[in-house]
């Protein structure tokens, strides 16, 4: 049993390195959590396996890349399905290449559907050919995005650091 | 001339002989440095912002010299569910401009002139000049490697005489980043009851402790009328430029403290209280850091002894004082060439007292790229030093 919840401890503290730094390499994280290389490559692949992590992406400021794209929030009002309730419509709309994120919401409306294109034109023509149109969506409200601020916990705009002194005794 | 003749209490502290270099490092471009005391994290952001607020509402005046009594009961309560220690936030409690005015309150308003105050070396650079200012007498024992940089209570106990008024503790300890374990505590309070001394204890780095949990020396049985804990804001929460801590200990001492700082102080400043506060509240940003901080730790003591230096492994604070005697340098002339030569900044040993000598101080609070970087300059170095 205390093995078992070192090895959860070790892997939670493998997930916070990579979530971080999905770059680290297996050698770098076998020295911060105190494993033998080998381990840390096993435990990483199992974890794979297991689906838990599921992929390694860069994050991209594509405003600073210079690569134009637009993207847009959609509230989705739905009428449950018998059955599956929510879950077949929201599966299939994740299915549109277009979508990025689709999420289940407490409030006014049910879906907050992620939306990316070339255009606006492009998002709007999506949305009314591909979304408004099944059967259990009742109505749908766009949210064109303007700017981002903050994305998947980084702040864009760098921060100006105060410069430490080199040396403090 | 008169006028500008310095008195002698002053004179008699010697000045850093190596100053010179470290105003070099300060300005050398593109130089790492692990010469840094204090975390590369700024202060989180919901600190910042509780004080942003309270300066647009206006909290800009002076406070009572204690300290805003909302966060002497903070403090109070916090002390008493985290180390089992009750402090009455009225009379007990001293909020000071940082450990630094903590600690120099505590010796001026303790000892006498030619009181013995024993201190164990390495230590942290102050407390051997606050000492002499007040007209003490500091009385160094010398901590080792080999016995991971503890103070033995025997050691204590050889050193006690008639004069001696206070022991010094600092632990997490900077530079060695060693701790001392509940044990090694108590046999030290045994000591400072049997011969009636005053322990003072700078816990600054406690909430850094990264094997176990950090024990509070006055929560030791029978020990809080006899301690007097100093402790503050600037390691745990990142914010050492606000000037902020605190000193809890017997009525009569702190009240002795706030007789000096009422005088020389009038408070701490009111900015810095409203955001240690909220700071209060922050415990998980703590943590988080606690966690980064860690992680490093083990990159850092790894990577030393693989280039070929004997390395402590530190159990807090965020200091690594690793052995450079392989090389033959002094650890003065190792820091100057190894800032020269390779653009990386470390702290001579021999700072922290003579038997510091043959050491460095390497600290980790810098990002994983930069230690990363600082250990291959300094393989390099010691391949041309002609160890490993
Ligand atoms: C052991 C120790 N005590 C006290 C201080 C100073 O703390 P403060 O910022 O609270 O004055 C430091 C800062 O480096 C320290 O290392």
């Amino acid at each position: 049993m205390k093995e078992e919840r070192k090895e959860k401890q070790k892997e939670d503290e493998i997930l916070k390195i990579l979530e971080e730094n999905a770059r680290t390499s297996d050698n770098e994280i076998a020295r911060m959590v105190g494993l033998d290389e080998e381990e840390v490559t096993s435990i990483i692949s199992e974890l794979e396996k297991r689906g838990i992590i599921m992929k390694y992406k860069a994050l991209i400021n594509y405003e600073k890349a210079g690569i134009e794209t637009v993207q847009a929030l959609i509230d989705v009002k739905l009428s449950p399905e018998r059955g599956t309730g929510y879950d077949s419509v929201a599966e299939r709309i994740s299915r549109f290449s277009e979508v990025r994120s689709v999420r289940l919401v407490s409030g006014e409306h049910d879906l907050l559907v992620r939306v990316e294109g070339a255009t606006m034109r492009e998002v709007a023509h999506f949305v009314a050919e591909k979304i408004a149109p099944l059967e259990q969506v009742r109505n749908t409200v766009t949210h064109f995005l303007l700017r981002t601020y903050k994305a998947n916990g980084e702040i864009y705009k760098e921060e100006e650091k105060g410069k430490r002194l080199a040396v403090t005794l | 001339m008169k006028a500008t003749s310095i008195a002698d209490r002053v004179k008699q502290i010697k000045g850093s002989g190596i100053r010179e270099y470290f105003d070099i490092a300060e300005r050398m471009e593109d130089a790492i440095s692990l010469g840094v005391g204090e975390p590369d994290f700024v202060t989180p952001w919901s600190i910042r912002e509780a004080c942003i607020f309270s300066l647009e509402k206006g909290y800009t005046s002076y406070t009572s010299n204690w300290g805003l009594l909302e966060l002497r009961e903070m403090l109070s309560d916090k002390m008493y569910s985290e180390d089992s220690v009750y402090y009455d936030p009225e009379g007990e409690i001293l909020i000071t401009t940082g450990v630094s005015e903590g600690f120099d309150l505590a010796l001026r308003a303790i000892v006498n002139p030619g009181d013995e105050v024993i201190l164990h070396e390495p230590c942290y650079v102050s407390y051997k000049p606050c000492t002499q200012f007040t007209g003490g007498i500091p009385v160094s024992i010398e901590t080792k490697v080999e016995d991971e940089f503890k103070l033995r209570a025997e050691r204590i106990a050889e050193r006690v005489t008639e004069k001696t008024k206070a022991i010094v503790l600092n632990y997490p300890n900077n530079p060695t980043g060693a701790a001392l374990s509940r044990k090694d505590l108590e046999e030290i309070a045994d000591v400072a009851t049997e011969h009636d001394l005053l322990v003072i204890s700078d816990e600054i780095y406690g909430k850094l402790t990264y094997e176990g949990k950090h024990t509070c020396f006055s929560a030791l049985n029978g020990m809080k009328e006899r301690t007097l804990l100093l402790n503050g804001f600037s390691k745990a929460y990142a914010m050492t430029g606000w000037r902020i801590g605190y000193a809890a200990g017997n009525k009569n001492v702190i009240e002795a403290m706030m007789k000096i700082h009422q005088y020389i102080m009038l408070c701490t400043p009111i900015t810095a209280q409203m955001a240690a506060m909220e700071a209060l509240r922050c415990d998980d940003e703590t943590a988080k850091m606690v966690g980064e901080f860690n992680r490093r730790r083990r990159l850092m003591v790894e990577g030393l002894r693989e280039i070929g230096l004997s390395c402590f492994e530190p159990k807090g604070a965020f200091y690594t004082f690793p052995s450079i005697a392989s090389t033959g340098l002094t650890s003065a002339e190792f820091a100057k060439r190894l800032l020269f030569e390779h653009k990386v900044v470390v702290i001579p040993g021999s700072v922290f007292g003579d038997c510091g000598e043959g050491f460095i101080r390497c600290s980790y609070a810098v990002s994983q790229f930069e230690i990363k970087e600082a250990l291959e300059r300094m393989a390099r170095f010691l391949e041309s030093c002609g160890v490993k």
